[in-house]
């Protein structure tokens, strides 16, 4: 809390800051989950030539809120045979993990909601939470479809997550920091000086932005494996097993796999975006610094529009990619992620690390 | 093939699918809006022909009842009734001007099990039977979907069938009698001829 | 290279450690209602038995109460998605029987509107076999092209999925005006969407790797099941019925047959039966640019068309390329006005008893795709 934060400066320092701090981030997910859905069903459409939904309000734009009261007064089906508590638990496990990871995003530099100088581990960390969901989700519905999907959603996330580990570190090697407000701010100026282009630095930094780039790539493709989005979208398997780990939930249960999925999007996108693209820094560095006298509120507007507009840019590609690619079998991703992505990575964290100590 | 080269082609004919869908982000859609824009407008080259197959309208006042639509349909589903008008009776002529023969007193479509193949059509001699263009027809009863196009009244076509029932049993009586009346001739010609 | 486990399993021997799971009568998959039951080691496909008869609906006894035009309707209804193929070997037959010659437009229009329907037919294979991998897209851009061709075919006959257009002796009702024109734009809009098609999802390496090496048909295998079209054409047997046993006017074509020839993975894979239908659909533009250079432009195509169909006794086979394989009726005349016997010799149920042989020692999500590829339609397996 010892960070510059402008709920504190505002309000100050005491119970009420701190729910406005906790309650922020969630009203900025729900929005941001109804503008996917939007997003998704329109930018799907309009990839394949067609329009998409055009009968709720003008263009389609009430859509999200009319699946969400779809959604809300469906009934609450529970298999008989299916474990009560671990049914019920298991939807709100996958959104606590998800959740979780907000607590440590910076959406400006006067404002993240818990400073810690570990942040990047925390994320790291509080990101395979969601799995425990997944699993119980599977296990506890009692049926063959969704177990198969959950014990592959399991493997595919965990092998995953290795890849995205060694890219993560890399950056972490080349910032020395674990803190997330501390890689962010070492990347400010223009767009150059952000991480995919080798970090801050002279001209030598020329010869670490291929291995930058390809980290980059790396985390992404691996990223995707974590959120389950085409094409690694086996555990939901629509054509094969259904709807794999969450065909026995309906209604709002369902409604939270589904937020979480968005959700998980969202900070795969945010993590991208602070680790290579710099954050909440404007490309053009520090031109716009001056603006309305440097007042607070600017450059809180100004850093919030930049961190969102890039990481929406990023769900965009995710997208994007959902609806072109077919999709992996299950011993194909797992020989992607062990023997193309793992080596890889390790190569390339080699040297960035070497930069890092060169530097 | 070699490792590397997997890899490449991997990122390459990915990239290549991207592009292409990226185009296609930018390109027109082909969305015709019903019911904002109707098929029979004039869409352009999505617009319904006038010869669509859709639902069967049969011009009554050309029906001659003569049944050919009935024995063309592969479903069964026409279902007729007539009745031969009385030669002294006011029939009224057909559309066209031709003389009518039959009253037709019942003839009734049921769409739940038209086909739309069309076999009707040409089957008409007079073509009472078209296919039109209408295919917004949807009822929540079953049996709204059977099309009477007869308007004749049921005391209507019982009179008429009585007429004829009457007229028939007195030409079969007369038809007997005169067969009767025939063969009595024949044989007194043929006693006559015997006796000379 | 993985390694393809050799089993052999007896009904009688059933171990423990095996699943029996129901890929139902209802599938995400759009084939129709087949029920398939699939016992399961692990992810490991070790028997495949398909159920089929949810669709039966008589379709032989049918016809024989109805007459000779009566049944096209019924035969229509057998290959739904290309239904004039379906009539073409029928009218054939009956006007081999009956002695009756069509006149030159009508063979033309006949020849250009069963090539249509295989580009048509050939569009939704490939269009739900991607869709059957994973990717949405590549079936939106099919059913777009798929809907010109069928606007073609609403003008000329009425009907855009079931036409009852070829009849015994001729056609129902003349080409529209600028069917000529039309038929060459959509022949570039085809082509044009095919090369689309090819880059974005047949070349893709995540197709590649899933549909190379799975389902390998070997071609004798193919050939004692009794298969045809594409399926036996991926596995490098050149046999088109077009070719073999010309009918119609196909003789005065030039086009090739392509074959697979094991380019992506071995020999008979299902990537091999998917580009097979990618390439018949250029043969089709190929024979479909050359009939209308040659058709001749007036021409009265009712005038052979009896008014009362009279067949004398006798009994005949025909057969015809339907775009899934080769269709075939045996009709049986007793000189009355409706047929005595119609069969069926159906391409897909022909086609699909190859199933169990093919999908042993794969994975489960390999045997969605060796259906797709087989590329069956529910009307002509149960009739």
């Amino acid at each position: 809390m010892e960070n510059l934060n402008f709920v504190y400066n505002l309000i100050g320092q005491n119970w009420l800051a701190i729910l406005v701090i906790i309650v922020l981030p969630l009203v900025f997910v729900l929005l941001y989950a109804l503008l996917a859905i939007l997003g998704e069903l329109k930018f799907a459409s309009f990839f394949q030539d067609r329009l998409g939904p055009m009968r709720t309000g003008p263009w389609g734009i009430f859509q999200p809120i009319a699946e969400v009261v779809k959604l809300l007064q469906k009934e609450d089906i529970t298999p008989t045979a299916a474990n009560k508590m671990l049914y019920n638990l298991a939807p709100f496990l996958m959104f606590t993990g998800a959740y979780s990871a907000f607590a440590v995003i910076p959406f400006s530099q006067y404002y993240v909601p818990s400073g810690i100088n570990v942040g990047l581990f925390y994320i790291f960390a509080v990101g395979s939470v969601g799995v425990i969901g997944i699993v119980m989700g599977g296990w506890a519905s009692n049926n063959k479809y969704t177990i198969l999907g959950a014990m592959r959603a399991v493997a595919q996330i965990v092998s995953y997550e290795i890849p995205a580990g060694a890219a993560i570190l890399s950056i972490a090697a080349l910032s020395s920091s674990l803190s997330i407000q501390e890689i962010i701010i070492q990347q400010s100026g223009w767009f150059w000086n952000w991480n995919i282009f080798g970090g801050p630095g002279g001209f030598e930094k020329i010869w670490v932005i291929p291995f930058t780039a390809i980290l980059f790539v790396i985390y992404f493709i691996s990223s995707l494996a974590e959120t389950n989005r085409v094409p690694f979208d086996i555990p939901e398997g629509e054509s094969e097993l259904v709807a794999g780990y969450h065909t026995e939930y309906s209604g709002m249960k369902f409604a939270f796999f589904f937020f979480s999925e968005y959700a998980n999007m969202f900070i795969v996108s945010a993590i991208t975006v602070i680790l290579f693209f710099g954050g909440w820094n404007s490309p053009c560095g520090d031109l716009t610094n001056g603006w309305f006298g440097g007042a607070e509120w600017w450059i809180i507007l100004r850093d919030v529009f930049w961190f969102v507009m890039k990481s929406f840019f990023f769900v965009f590609v995710q997208i994007w990619l959902r609806w072109t690619l077919p999709r992996f079998r299950v011993d194909q991703l797992m020989e992607f992620g062990w023997k193309v992505l793992l080596p890889i990575s390790f190569i390339c964290f080699f040297f960035v690390a070497l930069w890092a100590m060169v530097r | 093939m070699g490792y590397f080269e997997k890899i490449w082609l991997g990122v390459k004919t990915v990239l290549i699918g991207m592009g292409i869908t990226l185009k296609h982000l930018f390109s027109h859609n082909v969305t015709i809006q019903y019911p904002n824009v109707h098929p029979t407008d004039k869409a352009g080259s999505d617009r319904m022909p006038d010869n669509a197959r859709n639902r069967l309208f049969m011009d009554y006042d050309l029906c001659s009842g003569c049944g050919g639509c009935v024995r063309a349909c592969p479903v069964d589903c026409i279902n007729l009734n007539t009745v031969k008008a009385v030669p002294d009776d006011d029939v009224p002529p057909l559309k066209d001007g031709a003389k009518r023969g039959l009253w037709v007193l019942d003839f009734e479509i049921d769409f739940s099990k038209c086909c739309f193949c069309g076999l009707c059509v040409p089957a008409c001699p007079t073509g009472a039977m078209k296919m039109t263009t209408e295919f917004e027809y949807s009822t929540l009863n079953k049996e709204d979907l059977v099309y009477k196009f007869s308007h004749l009244s049921k005391e209507f076509a019982e009179e008429k069938t009585k007429i004829y029932n009457k007229f028939a049993a007195e030409k079969k009586k007369k038809d007997a009698e005169a067969k009767k009346a025939k063969a009595a001739a024949a044989a007194k010609e043929k006693a006559m001829a015997a006796k000379v | 290279m993985k390694e393809k486990k050799n089993i052999d399993v007896a009904y009688s021997l059933l171990e423990s450690d095996r699943m029996r799971l129901n890929v139902g009568p209802q599938h995400p998959s759009t084939h129709g209602v087949l029920r398939l039951e699939v016992e399961l080691d692990g992810e490991i496909v070790t028997e495949v038995v398909p159920h089929i008869g949810y669709l039966h609906r008589c379709f032989e006894k049918h016809c024989e109460n109805m007459t000779y035009p009566q049944c096209i309707p019924f035969i229509d209804r057998l290959d739904y998605i290309s239904s004039m193929s379906n009539e073409f070997p029928y009218v054939i037959g009956v006007e081999k029987m009956a002695g009756i010659e069509v006149p030159e437009r009508v063979e033309y229009i006949r020849v250009i509107m069963a090539e249509l329907n295989r580009i048509a037919n050939h569009q939704i294979a490939v269009a739900t076999f991607g869709l059957d991998a994973g990717a949405f897209t590549p079936l939106l851009y099919l059913f777009r092209d798929r809907e010109f061709i069928l606007s073609i075919f609403e003008k000329a006959s009425g009907g855009r999925l079931l036409y009852n257009y070829f009849w015994v002796g001729g056609l129902a009702s003349d080409v529209h005006p600028t069917f000529k024109e039309d038929v060459l734009d959509i022949i570039k809009t085809v082509r044009q969407t095919n090369a689309e098609i090819m880059d974005l999802l047949v070349e893709n390496r995540i197709f590649v790797e899933r549909t190379a090496n799975v389902g390998i048909l070997p071609a004798d295998v193919a050939i004692n099941f009794g298969c045809s079209g594409p399926m036996l054409r991926g596995s490098g047997v050149a046999y088109d019925v077009r070719k073999a046993a010309p009918y119609s006017i196909y003789d005065r074509f030039d086009f090739d047959i392509p074959v697979g020839m094991g380019e992506r993975g071995t020999l008979g894979d299902c990537w091999d039966r998917n580009i097979v239908r990618m390439r018949e659909m250029e043969q089709s533009c190929r024979i479909i640019e050359q009939a209308i250079e040659q058709m001749p432009s007036d021409g009265d195509v009712k005038e052979k068309v009896p008014a009362r169909v009279k067949v004398p006794k006798g009994e005949i086979y025909v057969k015809a390329e339907n775009p899934k394989g080769e269709l075939g009726f045996y009709i049986v005349s007793n000189g009355k006005p409706k047929p005595e016997r119609l069969r069926a010799r159906a391409t897909s149920f022909v086609n699909l008893s190859v199933i169990n042989d093919i999908s042993k020692g794969y994975m489960f999500a390999d045997l969605i795709l060796i259906l797709g590829s087989i590329d069956i339609v529910l009307g002509e397996v149960d009739r």
